[in-house]
């Protein structure tokens, strides 16, 4: 069903699709980044597309390709019932340039998934109405999901409270249920499993 | 609670002639705060369905004195941390408990809220003992009811005796022997008769 709005694009759109794959269901197009919201306005109004939902719409960053962001949105048909997954390659390497035409015009659902999408990865989505961060806070510098943001690096709006110790971690072991974690997992391997005492003077009875 | 039974008997002094017993005032006050603690349930996550489980009547902590939830910080003196605290909600945990008045106390309620367990990244939080004190940690993803009824015990235990060191809830069966101790054991269907 799809495979055949692959062709169709293809035909509406010359040199648009720059990739297309189709597999058990599960249908493609990566289109040229200055033609995303064309091909969008296209598969939205026009009757045999009829993309009436966006079910989402994010980001994926591949830190060793150029462009290295890849923009993913799937669309769903309500009246139709098919589905197509369309995605655009932007941005450079060192993570600038990150830029492509907004879909919150089209469809109400974009307006926030574009938003987590700049929060997350730093992708600017040009013509949104109101790009903000959605779920960190205004202080927070960088965006966490690309793979240059040190996973060590967390920016408290408050300080933490001053007393020794204040960086220990958990005050139970993994037999506890806390077997997870990379406190946890560095603690072990340091400690070569044993148990430490986190509370100077002794567990309190 | 009528009844002077096990640790109470401790901190009473039979008096002279029937009828009346002496204790010391600080006793007396610290075990009408530990069986009049009125919490305030700050509810962030997953957790949030075992802290339901603890006040409904299956195991019930209002037992305990702990029952009127006081949705106002000025009222209460018991803090739950139920859930993981992200770093956009810590300034709003450390208003809560600033705004609580003297004498109060922390409960920090399963993994997330004791060290931040698997959320250990840029978003949240690792243990609400950042950013304040905590006085009893149960562990636990989420704790079993048993672990923190223990807890909210430990925490009176530590009221009578004006410990103020915090403590942690130890696990009921012992990893060594794999002996239980009083834990709900799991049944396979087909031996369930």
């Amino acid at each position: 069903m799809a495979k055949v709005l692959i062709e169709l694009v293809r035909q509406h759109f010359p040199g648009a699709v720059l990739e297309a794959h189709a597999q058990h269901g599960d249908e493609t197009i990566v289109v040229d980044p200055p033609r995303w919201h064309e091909v969008a306005t296209w598969l939205r109004s026009a009757a045999p597309a009829s993309m009436d939902m966006l079910s989402d719409l994010t980001a994926v960053d591949y830190p060793d390709r150029d462009p290295r962001f890849e923009i993913v949105a799937h669309f769903y048909s309500l009246t139709r019932g098919h589905r197509l997954r369309m995605k655009a390659r932007v941005g450079a390497r060192d993570g600038t340039g990150a830029r492509i035409r907004s879909l919150a015009d089209l469809w109400g659902s974009a307006n926030w998934l574009e938003r987590e999408a700049w929060d997350m990865f730093g992708v600017v989505f040009d013509g949104h109405p109101d790009l903000r961060r959605i779920l960190l806070y205004p202080e927070f510098e960088g965006h966490p999901l690309r793979k240059d943001y040190d996973a060590q690096r967390i920016q408290p709006l408050i300080e933490y409270r001053d007393v020794p110790d204040i960086d220990k971690v958990a005050p139970f072991g993994p037999h506890e249920g806390m077997s997870f974690g990379r406190q946890t997992h560095a603690r072990r391997a340091s400690d070569d499993g044993a148990d430490t005492e986190v509370f100077p003077g002794g567990e309190p009875s | 609670m009528g009844e002077l039974t096990g640790a109470e008997r401790r901190i009473v002094e039979a008096g002279a002639g029937d009828g009346f017993v002496t204790t010391k005032a600080e006793a007396l006050l610290a075990w009408a705060q530990k069986y009049s603690l009125f919490m305030y349930p700050f509810v962030t996550a997953c957790c949030g369905m075992e802290f339901m489980a603890m006040s409904g009547p299956r195991f019930d902590f209002s037992r305990f004195g702990a029952e009127a939830p006081r949705f106002s910080p000025r009222q209460s003196d018991l803090l739950w941390v139920v859930g993981t605290i992200t770093q956009r909600q810590a300034p709003i945990l450390r208003r809560i408990y600033e705004q609580m008045a003297d004498p109060k106390w922390v409960l920090a309620f399963g993994t997330c809220a004791s060290c931040g367990g698997f959320y250990d990244n840029y978003a949240c939080v690792a243990g609400v003992d950042k950013i304040i004190p905590c006085d009893v940690y149960v562990p636990g993803c989420p704790p079993r009811p048993e672990a923190v009824l223990d807890g909210l015990m430990l925490l009176m235990d530590k009221i009578q005796k004006g410990d103020k060191r915090p403590g942690v809830v130890k696990p009921r069966t012992d990893p060594s022997t794999s002996q239980t101790h009083g834990l709900v054991q799991l049944r396979r269907r087909d031996s369930v008769v």
